[in-house]
């Protein structure tokens, strides 16, 4: 059975990409939002906004709204998941000689191609906004790699959410505190400019490492040691999740 | 009738022994037995709540017993069940297609699965056979109720399985639909398939099944065919003399009136006035 985990995982991953692609304003309003806020940022509050840096306000802000971006549409992959469970289809390949694990993996794989492209979107508008990078083309795939691992880690707490939820709102409501994660960070102000114990939290907090991480990629600038930061939250984060996940799937799979 | 078979003539597709299953506080199996004959229609009867949905769902692995053993096709269903999972198809009691994708899409993503060759050309026989080839290219949430269990039924026979569950198959169809459904499951048997029903229409297990039991309180409380069934009681009733007991009446009397509140099995011979 385990040699069918690939073919099953992509005719899985086939399917809810089909449910994406008829239904896509699940993309364009994974995107609305994070433009929004960053015509916000940049347009209403940028000029306040004191970064203690000569970059342009987009530049700097960037990096947490992809990271907004991102937590806002992982609640659709649990969103998806639940529907599944609900309307009994989760039954019959649960029922099927399928690779148990290739269910959740078809709907990883969804979140992960849904979420780039929405990501893809909001950097197009955030370019013709302004935004501008002297980042390689090795800067560009480490940002990338970052992206991806984050949305991944979030996709497997997004998988806990849909597996446990009770309700639709339920299934969603999770990512509540992910999106206003980065508004406690140093996306969108630096963190000394908040009052300590809050500013304590922001330092300490998975998504300034992640912030710090990619706008130095972006701005071409050495990361230092916070990028080994990000990737130790990020891979903790996601191995946590993945092991909660697949442990919620077992005792809900027999 | 043709007396009781001997006990090993033929292995049993299906084979349920002591099966107990509680949620929280509520014992709804408690001890469970029967045997299905490979080939055979076995019509599981049963009040609402009784349990039928949750002994199929052990049957097909989606959930565990706590206690008692059960094989299909000779594999137990906790230790094997990638095995029994390759030997049985489900038609679950909500019809589980996805409403996303088209009827076409559901049957190949189906074989798909199943690792069957050329996927369109199975799903376009399955769609002829149950009638559905004019809507077999429109979303399944565009279907009907009786449309939507017919993909659901065809999904489900994809990769002829030798063990069929049809949890309550007819619900909700109408009798056109039905009687279509009833052929269809006829004809599975006498393919060989072996298939075990659920159904609250007493007339359906009549129509279809080769043996019927009644499960009652979280026990198989008769079993036995059609006419054995009948058997149980007086065949001449004072008001009803040049009548057989329908299977109904046979039923009713064994759980209890439901008007009365699932009273216990009442005793045939005591049966109460009217
Ligand atoms: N997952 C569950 N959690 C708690 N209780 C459950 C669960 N599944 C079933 N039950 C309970 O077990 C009992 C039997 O349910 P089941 O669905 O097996 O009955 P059924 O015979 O299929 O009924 P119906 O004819 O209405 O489909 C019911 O009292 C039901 O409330
Ligand atoms: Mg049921």
């Amino acid at each position: 059975m385990t040699t069918h985990v690939l073919s099953d995982t992509r005719v899985l991953t086939a399917r809810s990409l089909t449910h994406i692609v008829r239904s896509p304003d699940t993309i364009i309003t994974t995107a609305v939002t994070p433009i929004v806020l960053m015509l916000l940022f940049v347009y209403v509050f940028g000029g306040a906004i004191d970064t203690g840096s000569t970059e342009s306000y987009i530049d700097y802000m960037l990096p947490g709204i992809l990271l907004i971006t991102i937590a806002s549409g992982v609640a659709y992959t649990a969103y998806r998941l639940f529907l599944d469970l609900q309307g009994g289809i989760f039954q019959r390949f649960q029922s099927m000689p399928i690779a148990r694990s290739s269910v959740l993996w078809g709907h990883v794989l969804t979140s992960l191609v849904a979420n780039l492209v929405s990501v893809a979107i909001v950097v197009g508008v955030a370019f013709v906004m302004g935004f501008r990078t002297g980042a390689s083309v090795g800067a560009w795939f480490a940002v990338i790699g970052i992206l991806v691992l984050f949305t991944l880690a979030l996709t497997w707490i997004a998988v806990i959410a849909g597996l446990s939820a009770k309700t639709v709102d339920g299934a969603s409501a999770f990512s509540y505190p992910l999106i206003f994660l980065p508004f406690v960070s140093s996306a969108f102000v630096p963190t000394d400019s908040m009052p300590g114990p809050v500013a304590w939290f922001a330092e300490n907090q998975p998504v300034t490492s992640i912030v710090d991480t990619t706008r130095a990629l972006f701005a071409g600038e050495p990361v230092g040691a916070d990028i080994w930061v990000a990737l130790a939250w990020l891979v903790g984060i996601m191995a946590v999740a993945f092991g909660f996940a697949m442990r919620i799937y077992r005792r809900r799979a027999s | 009738m043709t007396a009781a078979a001997p006990v090993a003539a033929a292995a049993p597709a299906i084979r349920v022994r002591g099966i107990e299953k509680s949620f929280a506080d509520v014992h709804v199996l408690r001890g469970v037995d029967l045997d299905v004959t490979q080939g055979s229609i076995f019509a599981l009867l049963g009040s609402n709540g009784a349990g039928k949905t949750t002994l199929v769902n052990i049957l097909s692995t989606l959930l565990k017993a706590d206690a008692g053993a059960a094989t299909v096709q000779g594999f137990d269903v906790a230790a094997d069940a990638g095995d029994v999972r390759r030997s049985i198809s489900l038609t679950g009691q909500f019809a589980a297609v996805d409403e996303v994708l088209t009827g076409r899409e559901n049957l190949a993503l189906v074989a798909r699965l199943r690792h069957l060759k050329d996927p369109g050309r199975i799903a376009d026989d399955l769609l002829a056979r149950f009638s559905l080839s004019e809507a077999g290219d429109r979303r399944a949430a565009t279907y009907s109720g009786g449309m939507r269990r017919r993909l659901d039924i065809a999904m489900s026979l994809i990769g002829d399985p030798p063990v069929i569950f049809l949890d309550e198959p007819t619900t909700g169809l109408d009798p056109q639909a039905r009687i279509e459904v009833w052929q269809t499951v006829k004809a599975l048997a006498d393919g060989g398939t072996t298939v075990l029903l659920t159904t609250q229409y007493l007339d359906e297990a009549e129509q279809l099944a080769d043996r019927i039991a009644i499960l009652h309180e979280g026990v198989i409380i008769r079993s036995g065919t059609l006419a054995e069934l009948k058997r149980l009681l007086p065949a001449a009733k004072v008001e009803y003399v040049e009548k057989q007991p329908r299977l109904e009446e046979v039923f009713l009397a064994l759980v209890g009136d439901p008007a009365r509140g699932g009273a216990t099995a009442a005793e045939p011979t005591r049966k109460e006035s009217r």
